[in-house]
């Protein structure tokens, strides 16, 4: 146990240090839901009625740009080798890399999104329901993002294989995502879908180390 | 079981008995596709509702069974090939996989082709042919990360990784028409209660379906066949690299 918050530790100062994966994903995400607005026009009516959809996509778009860096980096520099070695199982391991990625790239955006969703005219409803279903829904994005990784990280061009590989299985997340905050907009019941949603994140808290793991031990056989 | 499934692992064995299968499958295809086109565009009555238009779903409704059936098989053997390492099923994963996107690419085509004058639209962003959309993606992910890997015993077993992964959707896909309803209609032959379409119209799309599966297998056995050729011309152009 200590073995694996110490990995999260070391990931998470790393991200701090070096700041630039932090900051840069969040100007992502800030910036495409800027042009949302220039393309589509300023109307609010419109605003508030795409909201929902454009955050999330943002948001998982936005997670996606960080991902292939989830393995690579500790590739390049040999640190993969020697953790895999250490005693950890590799699939916990992966778990750890996950919860680093999902603090380091995620948690920003959601932290941001309420007030983004401010500037799109989303109802008050709305927004929290847009805070809670991205709470519960994102870390199905690094969990399934981090099988994604694993594959592609010995690859030289992994980045555009990876969102092919990811994205597809991300839609039933955005669905019901995006149905939340419809719902509560709409004032209905947002039970359901947050449901769905938590029981999508269980079902990939348990695919996704095991098969991350399994790509890492065959990239690097 | 097991010992059985080592005996079809062998790649020679398999030649030999897909050799022997495989004029069966080719008259099988040319009988029951003939008939089956007969039955569903001459014998079939029109709907009094669609007219003639009814006749796309006899070619429709087979080609996303098969779009479902090739991905289940794909997921099956890529395990088979994962756990018992059997070069063979990592090979008929890899063969079958165009096979499925083509009639994933079928049913999107003829269901938008139908959705025209029934809909009044080409597409919709319904449950079920966003699915089927999400099912072809997944079907060229999967042939992409096969290209992308340099030693195919490595791609194979990345390819199945996410051919596991992905199977995740299939019943999502399946029961997509039943938990959301939206503009698709919901499933009419496959249900517990038995099929609920008249024998007219469910005969033509039974044998559609059959002869869409003797096509595909058909397809199936030249592709695993052109594989396993392929494999051996590498191994004999490595041996004469060798000697060279």
């Amino acid at each position: 146990m200590k073995r694996f918050f110490s990995l999260i530790g070391r990931d998470l100062t790393l991200a701090v240090r070096q700041g630039s994966a932090v900051t840069l994903g969040l100007s992502f995400f800030v910036i495409v839901i800027i042009l949302f607005p220039l393309g589509v026009g300023p109307e609010l009516a419109v605003l508030a009625r795409i909201g929902p959809g454009v955050l999330w996509v943002a948001a998982l778009l936005a997670c996606l740009l960080t991902l292939d860096r989830m393995f690579q980096a500790d590739y390049e520099d040999g640190s993969l080798d020697l953790l895999m070695i250490g005693p950890l199982p590799l699939e916990i391991l992966v778990l750890a890399k996950v919860i680093a990625h999902w603090l380091t790239s995620v948690l920003p955006l959601i932290v941001i999104a309420p007030i983004l969703a401010l500037s799109l005219n989303l109802p008050g409803e709305g927004i929290s329901a847009l805070v809670v279903s991205l709470l519960i829904g994102t870390p199905t994005l690094s969990l399934i993002g981090s099988v994604g990784a694993a594959l592609t990280m010995a690859m030289r061009r992994g980045g555009v294989l990876l969102s092919l590989l990811v994205l597809p299985l991300y839609i039933p997340v955005l669905i019901f995502g995006v149905a939340a905050v419809e719902a509560a907009v709409a004032q209905l019941s947002v039970t359901p879908h947050l449901l769905l949603l938590g029981g999508v994140s269980l079902g990939a808290l348990v695919v996704g180390p095991l098969a991350a793991a399994a790509a890492l031990r065959l990239s690097l056989s | 079981m097991a010992i059985d499934l080592h005996r079809y692992a062998n790649p020679k064995r398999f030649l030999a008995i897909t050799a022997a299968i495989y004029p069966w499958s080719v008259w099988l295809t040319a009988i029951l596709l003939l008939s089956g086109l007969y039955l569903s565009l001459f014998v079939a009555p029109p709907d009094y509702q669609q007219g003639d238009t009814v006749r796309i779903m006899f070619v429709h409704v087979p080609a996303a069974w098969m779009a479902l059936m090739i991905y289940t098989m794909m997921a099956i053997s890529s395990a088979v090939g994962l756990i018992w390492k059997h070069p063979v099923a990592d090979l008929s994963a890899k063969a079958a996989a165009p096979i499925g996107a083509c009639f994933t690419f079928l049913a999107l085509v003829t269901g938008s082709l139908w959705g025209q004058p029934m809909w009044g639209t080409f597409w919709v962003w319904d449950a079920r042919l966003t699915s089927m959309l999400i099912l072809l993606f997944l079907y060229l992910g999967y042939m992409a990360i096969w290209e992308s890997f340099d030693d195919p015993a490595k791609a194979a077993k990345a390819a199945a990784i996410l051919a596991l992964v992905g199977v995740i959707n299939i019943p999502i896909i399946r029961f997509s028409v039943d938990w959301w309803n939206t503009l698709h209609q919901p499933a009419s032959v496959a249900t517990m209660a038995g099929p609920k379409i008249h024998s007219s119209i469910l005969i033509p799309l039974l044998v559609m379906g059959l002869a869409y599966t003797a096509f595909f297998v058909m397809v199936l056995i030249i592709r695993v066949k052109a594989e396993i050729l392929k494999r051996r011309l590498r191994v004999l152009q490595i041996a004469e690299l060798r000697e060279s």
